[in-house]
């Protein structure tokens, strides 16, 4: 009995060192972990359930007979992040590269069905090399298995990825369709084709890491979310962020103890606004003074600087922060901010996630370069993410709400359900010099007479109150109780329910 | 007594004049420039001016402004602070046509001290020490050498308008009098349009020990003893205090003497300074006097008792000194503090923005210990570039100077100020440098304790140990509150652990807490072990630690499986992790940071003017590479030293964040 017990722990031993102490060193070396190491620091100590640890390849060509190492590539289970379930699979590098065959595949397939019938998210620690070459087809369609999966398992848990290696061709499509991707500075690169097919096709010379580094697809692609210096803090970051997330659709977005003041006073936001209206200002700064303990979790950091997206929580619970910058391009709306803030309501809208969205946009950018790229149509994403969101919705107008782009930043008129305004805020078809140029445009000539209009124009317009008489602003606030403001709203909309019409699904403009 | 009276000035000397003005019940009136709409002064006085745009030239020292400003609103007598229109003979005189007091000394007074060659003149014929030199105008440079010669090397060859350190040289034997009298002849000349010259004995290891000096209109005239200002960078102050650590009873006694005898040979009335260089064997010599109310006042305030600027109002109202000399003991020890708008990690480069963070400590006054903080700033205000970067004078006062170093410590860690640069970690540096602590320092200390400039403190083991014992006590508090969030799967929640490994500074603690109801016992490896105990909790940006019932302070920020803390001058990132996670985290590569000195970086976020060179050309120190504008302010941006750009990666008309890259070079 005792050989037995202990077969069952060498079968183990053998099976956690994966491709071999050799390997383990080479992947040290590299400067990343090995997918067991991740696993520990992702998870709650001692919190890992594994499964199909003794799972092999079944193929036999290429005398892959001759190599069966157990696990096949690929370390998946369940533990707790903060005690709370998830669904993990964590390539490993050493095995195979951590390249992808028909078995490696059916154990993640088999982790995400159980994470959608348990309802708890899953996390994808992807570093391989690609597909399998030696079984083929069997490869490909490991994959598109694991896309299926990925594509039922889209708005009914999280998905997270993060890619801690390469992670080339068809396997990127994974990553691509789950609802974050992280990387790690250095270490991992993402790319449908390498650099080599890269120069035979087009001639182009590129390094894996400008093709497709952390830094491309943070900042130029926006494939990616946000890029961390090293495995250790990624998965630490990954910990923080999962801390945010809903386990499910069915249920709330989480809650834990909060220690600051729901009703904390922020005398400097009286001043947040400069007095020049053409001066920026950080709206960070706003986030951080509203957020509980000025703790926020910001998604797409380096791409679309002229809008924010990320998490915050007011009393406790996870709220979804979407704000216009004034610091970049003056905060407009433009193809990627709208994408990019698109993307992320929808999110927050799948998980139940309340929405705070500041507002001070001065429009839509205008160019060819915006028109060519189709700025109509991404524009619309967000609107029709806003316009489709049943979730909480809290606005704060700052400073300027001009035109569309008013009616898009989660208005009254798209179901808002409350729409605050400084008094600073302005809400009106245009600024003042435009809107005075196209209405006395017979005056133009006339220097005094125009910024007698303009002055007017100003006087009416550049306020508040016009929106206001009309309904449009629930309530002109003072920036210094924005926070306590923001939180009552979010309180007094914890039983919303709103549904919109039966439906196969939308049609977002894509 | 004055009904109204307006303050000629900004920022925190403004703010401090309102106080004791309100407390003797009389009106004020601010004005204030463009720049300081919102400014803390105009809130606080009575009533307030418009005088202008921004530039200090075109609104603050101004005297048709101000003239056009107290004839507004009917002040009777204006107080000029310090800087602006303090020292303006021309202000003082056309205060006087209209018949408007002048808060500060007559007019001759100004003009006879304003002077270098006149003043020193003076100050000789009212048997003040001057420091040995030829006070005549010198011919050429085989005078020059004659004269050095008699007054003895190393000798000083100062241009007679100077100031700031410019046309000024020292020379400790023939032929570096010879030359330096040229350059600073043609510097002079060329930097303030008067090159008149002359030498003086270079004084060895100098003391900056000024007397304050405070003389009614009844020929009565008290020194309020000395300020020790010799922590200076670059010819500006930055810490004082009172007494001096250097002076005995008979040297103080000599030199406050000595200064009401010239505050009496020019007719002197208000509060004034006298300045004197103190050489090692406290030889003291006349520098010049300040007719004004100095920046570093609050010291002597605090160690007096009196209150410097009620003094100066009710001697220009006429009134008599309430004391005479014996009245004025020095009891306990002041420190001063000046915090600046400048990057200490930046060479001291300005700083200007938002003060997103502005939270002084409280200012209080007890039997063994005062906190002061004199300032003309709040949370949300704006840091312009057109003034003095002097945000905030944070005193202390004790009976010692050891605990009025203490307290300076304690509050210097409990100030915050974030959105701009600012000196507070050199300022804590200092407070525990053991020169400056042992009181033994000269006006070279800055100089010659940070020659290349300043990059943080390290602090000693155990420092770092209280540190670590209470990163690990309030990671406990943080990690058991995640713990707590909702949705766990019930029985099998996560238990934080007692083993940590805690990193700082390149050091590793491997400790373990054991928490109970009053704090918690933190127990190094070695064996050793602390008790913390501290009502923290996560998010607030200051924690007050009783850590072995020591108190230790601390800002607090968030990182990855840690915190970023600063605290007596350090600023690190403070790594908490378990034993295995420390053991993983060992496996990272360390990244080095990006070697910048290769590079030109964008020193303050703003827009790209203008690239004034080309790839692959060279260029010369200090030859202008970029414009970049801030603030609505063009700063040019030059070469640090001769070298080829190799790339230039931003154009004119970007908009660039700080550190972004403009050019490389080879």
């Amino acid at each position: 009995m005792k050989d037995i017990l202990q077969q069952l722990e060498d079968r183990r031993q053998q099976a956690r060192l994966g491709g071999g102490q050799r390997r383990i060193d080479a992947q040290h070396a590299r400067g990343k972990l090995t997918a067991r190491e991740r696993i520990e620091l992702l998870l709650d100590d001692g919190s890992f359930e594994e499964f199909d640890m003794f799972v092999a390849h079944r193929a036999t060509d290429f005398g892959m007979q001759a190599e069966r190492p157990a696990g096949d590539g690929v370390v998946t289970g369940w533990g707790t992040v903060n005690g709370r379930m998830v669904y993990v699979f964590s390539q490993d590098f050493t095995v195979f590269g951590g390249s992808l065959s028909e078995t490696h595949a059916q154990k993640i397939c088999k982790i995400m069905d159980m994470a959608v019938q348990n309802g708890a998210p899953v996390i994808g620690l992807n570093d391989s090399g690609g597909a399998r070459i030696q079984e083929g087809v069997a490869s490909l369609a490991g994959y598109a298995e694991v896309f299926q999966r990925n594509i039922m398992a889209s708005g009914v848990v999280p998905q997270i990825s993060v890619i801690m290696g390469p992670c080339a061709g068809g396997a990127v499509y994974s990553p691509a369709m789950t609802d974050f991707i992280f990387m790690v500075k250095d270490t991992s690169y993402m790319f449908v084709t390498g650099p080599d097919v890269v120069k035979t096709v087009t001639n182009e010379i590129v390094t894996a890491e400008e093709l497709g580094g952390a830094s491309t697809h943070t900042k130029k692609s926006s494939v990616a979310d946000g890029a961390f210096e090293n495995d250790v803090e990624a998965l630490a970051e990954v910990r923080r962020l999962v801390d945010f997330l809903p386990l499910n659709n069915r249920e709330k977005a989480p809650t834990r103890p909060f220690f600051d003041d729901v009703a904390r006073m922020e005398e400097s936001l009286d001043t947040l606004i400069p007095d020049n209206p053409n001066m920026p200002y950080d709206m960070k700064e706003l986030i951080l003074k509203v957020a509980d303990e000025g703790d926020f979790f910001e998604i797409q950091k380096d791409y679309a600087g002229n809008i924010i997206t990320g998490f915050i929580r007011l009393e406790g619970q996870t709220v979804g922060v979407v704000a216009n910058q004034p610091m970049v391009l003056a905060g407009c709306l433009d193809i990627d901010s709208s994408r990019k803030a698109a993307r992320f309501v929808r999110f927050c809208d799948a998980f139940e996630i309340p929405i705070l969205t500041l507002v001070d946009v001065p429009g839509f950018l205008p160019g060819t370069g915006q028109e060519y790229g189709g700025v109509i149509k991404h524009g619309a994403k967000l609107l029709f993410a806003y316009g489709e969101a049943t979730v909480p919705k809290v606005t704060v107008i700052t400073r300027k709400a001009y035109g569309g782009a008013y009616d898009v930043m989660a208005s009254k008129h798209l179901r808002g359900d409350f729409n605050y305004a400084w008094p600073t805020a302005e809400i009106a078809v245009m600024g003042a010099k435009g809107a005075v140029e196209i209405l006395y445009r017979s005056e133009l000539a006339d220097k005094d007479k125009i910024a007698a209009r303009t002055k007017e124009y100003e006087d009416r317009f550049a306020n508040p109150f016009v929106a206001a008489e009309k309904g449009f602003i629930d309530e002109v606030i003072q920036p210094h109780s924005t926070r306590k403001r923001v939180a009552r709203a979010f309180a007094s909309l914890r039983s919303k329910k709103l549904s919109n019409p039966w439906k196969k699904h939308d049609n977002i403009p894509l | 007594m004055f009904k109204k009276i307006l303050i000629a000035n900004r920022g925190e000397i403004a703010c401090r004049v309102i106080k004791s003005a309100r407390k003797m019940g009389i009106q004020t009136v601010a004005v204030y420039s463009d720049a300081d709409r919102n400014a803390l002064h105009v809130k606080m006085a009575d009533e307030a001016v418009h005088i202008g745009p921004p530039p200090a030239n075109q609104s603050y020292i101004v005297i048709d402004k101000i003239m056009e400003a107290i004839r507004q609103t009917g002040a009777e007598a204006v107080h000029p602070g310090y800087g602006f229109l303090s020292e303006n003979m021309k202000f003082a005189e056309a205060l006087e046509k209209e018949g408007v007091v002048f808060v500060g000394p007559p007019s001759p007074a100004i003009e006879a001290m304003g002077d270098k060659i006149t003043s020193k003149k003076i100050a000789q014929g009212a048997g003040v020490s001057t420091v040995p030199g030829y006070m005549g105008l010198i011919a050429d440079a085989d005078e020059a050498v004659k004269i050095s010669k008699e007054i003895g090397y190393p000798v000083m060859i100062k241009a007679s308008a100077g100031g700031g350190g410019k046309g000024m040289r020292i020379a400790w034997n023939d032929e570096e009098a010879r030359d330096g009298f040229q350059s600073s002849k043609n510097e002079a000349a060329s930097s303030f349009g008067d090159d008149r010259i002359f030498i003086e004995k270079f004084v060895t290891q100098p003391r900056h020990i000024e007397i304050q000096v405070l003389a009614d209109k009844h020929g009565n005239c008290v020194y309020l003893h000395e300020r020790e200002c010799s922590i200076q960078r670059r010819n500006q102050k930055v810490i004082e205090e009172a007494p001096s650590p250097f002076l005995d009873e008979a040297t103080r006694k000599a030199m406050g003497e000595q200064a009401c005898a010239l505050a009496k040979a020019v007719g002197y009335t208000s509060a004034g300074t006298v300045e004197f260089i103190v050489d090692g064997n406290r030889n003291f010599y006349f520098l010049e006097m300040n007719t004004r109310l100095q920046v570093e006042h609050p010291v002597t305030e605090l160690i007096t008792g009196v209150d410097l600027v009620e003094q100066m109002i009710r001697v220009a109202n006429g009134e008599k000194l309430p004391f005479a000399q014996k009245d004025l003991k020095i009891n306990g020890w002041a420190m001063e503090s000046r915090l600046y708008a400048e990057d200490p990690y930046r060479n001291f480069l300005p700083s200007i923005g938002r003060l997103t963070r502005y939270r002084p400590p409280v200012e209080a006054a007890t039997p063994t210990g005062v906190v002061r903080n004199d300032t003309g700033v709040y949370e949300g205000g704006e840091i312009s570039m057109y003034y003095d970067p002097m945000i905030a004078k944070l005193c202390t006062w004790a009976p010692t100077r050891a605990e009025a170093v203490e307290g300076m410590r304690q509050a210097l860690d409990t100030f915050e100020v974030e959105g701009i640069g600012h000196n507070l970690p050199f300022l804590s540096a200092v407070m525990d440098h053991p020169k400056f602590c042992s009181g033994d320092m000269t006006t070279a200390f800055i100089a010659e304790e940070y020659p290349d400039g300043f990059q943080g403190v390290t602090l000693p083991e155990a420092e770092l140990r209280k540190v670590a014992a209470a990163a690990a006590a309030m990671n406990r508090v943080a990690e058991i509150r995640r713990s707590r969030i909702t949705g766990r799967l019930g029985n099998h929640e996560r238990k934080v652990g007692d083993d940590w490994v805690v990193s700082l500074q390149e050091t590793d603690f491997a400790l373990k807490i054991a928490a109970d109801r009053n704090g918690a016992t933190v127990t190094f490896e070695d064996g050793h072990s602390v008790r913390v105990a501290s009502d923290w909790t996560p998010g607030q940006a200051l924690a007050r630690l009783d850590v072995d019932g020591q108190m230790v302070v601390l800002k607090v920020g968030k990182i990855p499986s840690g915190f970023r803390i600063r605290t007596r001058g350090a600023d690190m990132k403070v790594h908490v992790r378990t034993p295995r996670q420390a053991e993983l985290a060992k496996l990272m590569p360390e990244k080095l940071p990006p070697d910048t000195s290769k590079f030109l970086l964008c020193p303050m976020p703003g827009v790209v003017v203008k690239i004034s060179v080309e790839e692959g050309q060279e260029v010369q120190e200090g030859q202008a590479l970029a414009t970049v504008e801030a603030m609505k302010m063009e700063n040019i941006l030059r070469a640090e030293k001769k070298g080829v750009v190799k790339k230039i990666a931003a154009e004119a008309g970007a908009s660039l964040k700080v550190d972004e890259v403009i050019m490389e070079f080879e």
